[in-house]
């Protein structure tokens, strides 16, 4: 057995009392990461840094000194998130000088999550792969080529965070963070058999994510469990002066609400999110997972929603029209790539270095965006969909007035098969039509396994993911009903076969 | 909806996109499927609705209104394609209307 199949609480403990050193851990992620290279899941792995910084943790227990809450464990980092020793490149050929990621973009600064995983005393092993700008429900938008899904390599992992997903499945790290927009951490959570926690807005600094769309973007853990994932969270979550959207709520403790029993719980159920497209294998395994919880105390609360059918609709619009405001930082003058054809002006400057940087879901979304922004269309797209918005926030207001939490499917599907739907754009936004909802209201949220589908002829047994909800900074109660649910339904310990 | 070929061009323009003209059929139909698909909005009852851009309710808090260091002017030059005398460099331009 590896060290890196040791639980994450468990691997901290040994290295701080010393008995695990932080640079064999170090050498065993890399390895790892060195036999997984074909999944694609880093754009860059940081093994000087992490080497360095292993023996530095060493030599500080060795004098004497108390490690942090994450001592030696190895941690993966979305690209889209800035760290100061490595590359940032979000998967853009536009944050690279010439157009390969070792010309990527050097931050200036460390994001405020990566600094406190730094404070925490983590290992950060490098910067893992995503579609383009977290714009993507599968990673194969990224300019450096798909992550592959290690349960089957011809599927995808999801999106937008699906290298982080992969290194936590694959374990080749045994915590990441990514960055969720409308789903793209619980999303690849789902589809990789891991744990993926979206949490409340304003619960977790944004400073240094390259933003997507800033009224919904939040920065989240993934890991192998409930409580690992809820330790990471801890760490990272709390206001933070630079970024004034996050919150001064008081961080909880998140770890020993997933060892609180469930009984008493009021569990939700929106039959909106279980009609027409969702899986039949998805739906018995939600439901079974509903049963158990009934059978521990908990009380099942049929809900409606009606809203849901509307999330994606009013999803794009308004996550389209925040990122043509947010991208128009890419114009070839302060950072990556600069196009600049003889005589140009300042203009054309910014035309072709944006056409030769962004990839084609990027450009599909900025003009999305400029036309439900423009003349003539704002009040019909962009206001129409901010009162939607309104009523999405009111149907789950009224609900936890009722429950506790909400539980649904997380994905209508299991893992799609690469290039499904990579022609058809609207194909590829309803894969989030169950996630969608949260983002819009700024809820807590994560995914975390219940299950496999059947093998059939062909076709590898895939991980099936059951959604979590819980009203904004409601995280310990979010994870308590998780835990609870992970304890049943025995998934812990599966790992894909690659 | 039909997205026209004009239209097109215009939001690319208001975008700073440079799309070639043999891409621009392609994003037609592309933007036109995904407005026909958003159009499903107009169906909802929205009379008494006030829109609101902040998902989160209560007021974010405000920090102290005092100077302090901000990046280092080296540093935030460091990525820049080009600089000169501390400063970006663009390219020379009179009148961008």
């Amino acid at each position: 057995m590896s060290v890196l199949d040791l639980d994450l609480h468990e691997l901290a403990g040994r290295v701080r009392r010393g008995e695990l050193s932080a640079e064999e851990v170090a050498e065993q992620s890399l390895e790892r990461i060195r036999e997984a290279s074909a999944l694609n899941a880093f754009l860059h792995v940081s093994e000087d840094a992490v080497r360095v910084r292993a023996r530095e943790l060493d030599a500080r227990r060795a004098r004497g000194e108390t490690l942090g809450a994450l001592a030696g464990v190895p941690i993966a980092v979305k690209d889209s998130l800035c760290t100061v020793d490595a590359p940032t490149t979000c998967a853009s050929k536009i944050l690279t000088r010439d157009g390969t990621k070792e010309s990527g973009y050097r931050p200036p600064y460390d994001a405020t999550v990566v600094d406190r995983l730094r404070r925490a005393d983590a290992l950060l092993v490098g910067k893992t792969n995503q579609d383009e700008f977290a714009m993507g429900s599968s990673s194969e938008n990224s300019a450096f080529g798909p992550v592959l899904n290690p349960w089957d390599i011809t599927r995808t992992p999801g999106g937008s965070s699906g290298g982080s997903a992969v290194s936590v499945a694959s374990g080749l790290a045994l915590a990441a963070l990514g960055s969720d927009t409308g789903g793209s951490i619980r999303q690849p959570a789902a589809f990789t058999g891991t744990v993926g926690i979206k949490p409340s807005y304003g619960r977790v600094s944004r400073y240094g994510l390259v933003a997507f769309a800033s009224s919904l973007d939040q920065v989240g853990p993934f890991a192998r469990d409930v409580r690992s994932a809820a330790r990471v969270l801890e760490v990272i979550a709390g206001h933070d002066p630079r970024d004034s959207t996050s919150r001064e709520t008081p961080v909880g403790d998140y770890v020993a609400a997933c060892d609180r029993e469930p009984k008493g719980l009021r569990i939700g159920v929106p039959e909106d999110y279980f009609g027409p497209g969702l899986d039949a294998e998805i739906a018995v395994a939600v439901r079974a997972a509903l049963d158990r919880l009934t059978t521990e105390g908990c009380r099942v609360v049929p809900l409606s929603m009606p809203t849901t059918a509307h999330g994606v609709a009013t999803y794009y619009v308004l996550a389209t029209a925040e990122a043509s405001s947010n991208l128009a930082r890419f114009d070839g003058v302060r950072y990556g790539m600069r196009v600049e054809r003889a005589g140009a002006d300042l203009a054309s400057l910014y035309r072709a270095s944006r056409g030769a940087g962004f990839g084609a879901e990027v450009k599909r979304r900025i003009l999305l965006g400029t036309y439900v922004l423009s003349a003539g269309y704002y009040d019909a797209y962009y206001r129409k969909a901010q009162a939607v918005r309104e009523l999405v926030r009111a149907d789950f207001a009224r609900a936890f007035e009722e429950v506790d939490v909400i539980v649904t499917p997380t994905s209508p599907t299991p893992a799609f098969l690469l290039g499904e739907r990579l022609d058809d754009p609207l194909a590829m936004y309803l894969a989030d039509v169950y996630t969608l909802p949260a983002s819009l209201a700024g809820l807590a949220a994560l995914s975390l396994p219940v299950g496999l589908t059947e093998a059939k002829a062909g076709q590898a047994t895939l991980p099936i993911g059951l959604q979590v909800m819980a009203p904004a900074f409601a995280e310990d109660t979010l994870v308590r009903a998780a835990a609870a649910i992970e304890r049943s339904s025995h998934f812990a310990g599966r790992r894909p076969p690659a | 909806m039909a997205v026209t070929l004009d239209e097109v061009r215009r939001i690319a323009r208001l975008a700073h996109l440079e799309v070639t003209e043999e891409e621009l059929p392609r994003w037609a139909a592309e933007l036109g499927k995904i407005i026909d698909y958003v159009n499903e909005l107009a169906e909802v009852d929205t009379a008494n609705v006030r829109p609101s851009t902040d998902p989160a309710s209560p007021r974010a808090p405000l920090r102290t209104d005092a100077a302090e260091a901000g990046l280092d002017r080296d540093a935030a030059l460091s990525a820049a394609p080009r600089t000169h005398d501390g400063a970006f460099a663009v390219p020379a331009f009179v009148d961008e209307s």
